[in-house]
This record gives C-alpha cells, sequence and structure tokens, in this order.
C-alpha cells in the first residue's frame, strides 16, 4: 500500500483533479448509458405488450 | 443446429438477453480487478507521478473506439453484401456505444495531457484522428436517424461506415507517420512493452472490462432496436420478459 492517508489517495501526489477528473466522467458516461438502454428496453416492452392485448399496433 | 439460426432478429432477441447479464458481471468484475490495480498495486510514476494513473481508463477507451468502428464497419458491410436484417441493426446498435468510448478516450487524454504537456488540447495527429473519428459516429448515427425507410438507412450509413473506417489505421498508425506530441504506442507486436509489467497488467485488466462492458451495452441496444423495427411480427407481440 503506497497510500498513508485517504487525504493522500484523493490528492493523487498533486494531480487529483486530473485523475478523479478522468475516472468522474467516464463512470458518469456508462452508468448513463446502461440507464438509457434499460429505460428504453422497459418502455419497448410495455408498448408491444400493450399492442399485443388489444391485438393491434 | 445451425449458427445462421441465430441471424435472425427473432431468435437473436432472447439469445442477446441471455447474454448482457453475464457481460455486465464479467465487466464488473474485470473494472473492479483492474481499479485495484490501477490504484492500490501499480507504483507511482517515476516521471509522470500519479497523473499516469489516468492510462488505465485511457488506453482501454482508445482502443475499444477504434476495435467498435471496424466491428460497426464488417456489420454494416455483411449486411450490405448479404441483406441481413440483424448485422445491420448490430452495426447501428454499436455505434453510440463507439461514440461514447471515443468521447471518453478524449475526455481523459484531456485531462492527462493538461498536466504532462501543459495544454488541453493540441492539434496533434493522433488527437486530431481520434476527433475525426467522433465526427464520423456522429455523422452514422444522424444519417440512420434521418432517412425514414430503415432499409434504405441501413445501405445509406453502412457506405459511410466503409468509407470511414480508412480513419481507423489513420489512427492507429498516426504517432508513427507522424512527428506527433502524442506518445508512441504503448504496446507493440514486434518489440517488448514499454511499460512495468504491473501497470501493463492493470492496463490489459481494464482493456477487457471496457470490453465485456462495450458487448453488453451492443446487445441491450440491439435488442431495442430489434423490438422497434419488428413490433409488428407475431413473435414480437407474444413477446414476455424474454
Amino acid at each position: 500500500m503506497q497510500w498513508s492517508s485517504a487525504g493522500e489517495f484523493l490528492a493523487m501526489g498533486g494531480y487529483g483533479l486530473y485523475v478523479w477528473g478522468a475516472y468522474a466522467v467516464t463512470a458518469v458516461i456508462m452508468v448513463a448509458e446502461v440507464i438509457a438502454l434499460a429505460r428504453r428496453a422497459r418502455t419497448l416492452r410495455a408498448k408491444s405488450s400493450r399492442s399485443a392485448d388489444a391485438g393491434v399496433d | 443446429m445451425s449458427w445462421f439460426r441465430y441471424s435472425s432478429p427473432q431468435s437473436f432477441y432472447p439469445l442477446a438477453g441471455k447474454m448482457v447479464p453475464w457481460f455486465f458481471t464479467l465487466a464488473a468484475l474485470l473494472g473492479l480487478a483492474g481499479l485495484y490495480i490501477a490504484f492500490f498495486v501499480a507504483p507511482t510514476d517515476f516521471q509522470q507521478g500519479d497523473a499516469y494513473r489516468i492510462i488505465f481508463i485511457h488506453v482501454p477507451a482508445a482502443w475499444m473506439s477504434m476495435l467498435i468502428y471496424a466491428v460497426m464497419a464488417f456489420w454494416a458491410g455483411i449486411g450490405l453484401v448479404f441483406n441481413t436484417r440483424l448485422s445491420s441493426m448490430m452495426a447501428h446498435a454499436l455505434a453510440p456505444t463507439g461514440a461514447l468510448m471515443t468521447l471518453i478516450a478524449l475526455w481523459t487524454g484531456s485531462f492527462w495531457g493538461r498536466p504532462t504537456w501543459g495544454a488541453w488540447w493540441v492539434w496533434d495527429a493522433r488527437l486530431t484522428s481520434e476527433l475525426i473519428l467522433l465526427f464520423l459516429y456522429l455523422g452514422y448515427l444522424a444519417l440512420v436517424a434521418a432517412i425514414d425507410d430503415p432499409r434504405r438507412a441501413d445501405k445509406a450509413s453502412a457506405v459511410l461506415a466503409l468509407v470511414g473506417a480508412i480513419n481507423v489505421p489513420i489512427i492507429y498508425f498516426s504517432v508513427q507517420w507522424w512527428n506527433t506530441l502524442h506518445q508512441g504506442s504503448t504496446i507493440s507486436m514486434t518489440r517488448a512493452p514499454s511499460m512495468a509489467s504491473i501497470m501493463l497488467i492493470g492496463m490489459l485488466v481494464m482493456v477487457f472490462a471496457f470490453w465485456a462492458y462495450s458487448i453488453a451495452a451492443a446487445l441491450m441496444r440491439v435488442r431495442c432496436e430489434i423490438l422497434e423495427r419488428e413490433h409488428h411480427s407475431a413473435w414480437a407481440r407474444k413477446l414476455e420478459d424474454i
């Protein structure tokens, strides 16, 4: 282990802004993509089961 | 059983649904292992300090941005030649994930360039060709969205994807062909990797994590594409969470 404290870990040797700025945006993009896809799939499934019930498009 | 069975949207839809959770699980496990190596095992770089730790997401995203484009162009080409619906849907499903990977590569590169080069952005051959890749993805998506008839959209966008594929080797070799500020490739087929082995292992674990994530996201999206296009057909109406 090279970090003696949580503060030192967050500081990243003075590059904290750059390291965490890069990682945070990457995480946000990936999580947002999955959430958007799950919502799209749910809406589509609801729509297709509704049209199946009605027997029309 | 023939593998061609799965070239029909109807039989691929449930198969893709079964594969999605497996690839997300794989991505999460590899991602956790990779992040552990990235932050707790890999030592501080003697030249770049801890800023270099951006490499563990920058290189995987950059590789995926190029790989996804190549795979997308491949499926678009298959769809164009053999007129297979599922191939074109696969190409459409890959494009947004590829565009996001390109965005991540550019963003993390920018956050790495500022502390090491002193600039968020330079018009270097590597950076510029990667930016062009982002525009190719966006142009592809815009073209698909602009044409109402899905079969015509498949064909027109396939031509764009194939022509744009020329950019992928340009990105890859840009650091050799031009005198770039961007460093040369970290891993090469012809010589030993130019980085410490634990850093290399962490980076490769992250590459596989990004790869599994991209497959899972693309499969989720292709299921949506299939439902949108096939919702008139009898099988799609009978769907009960498969």
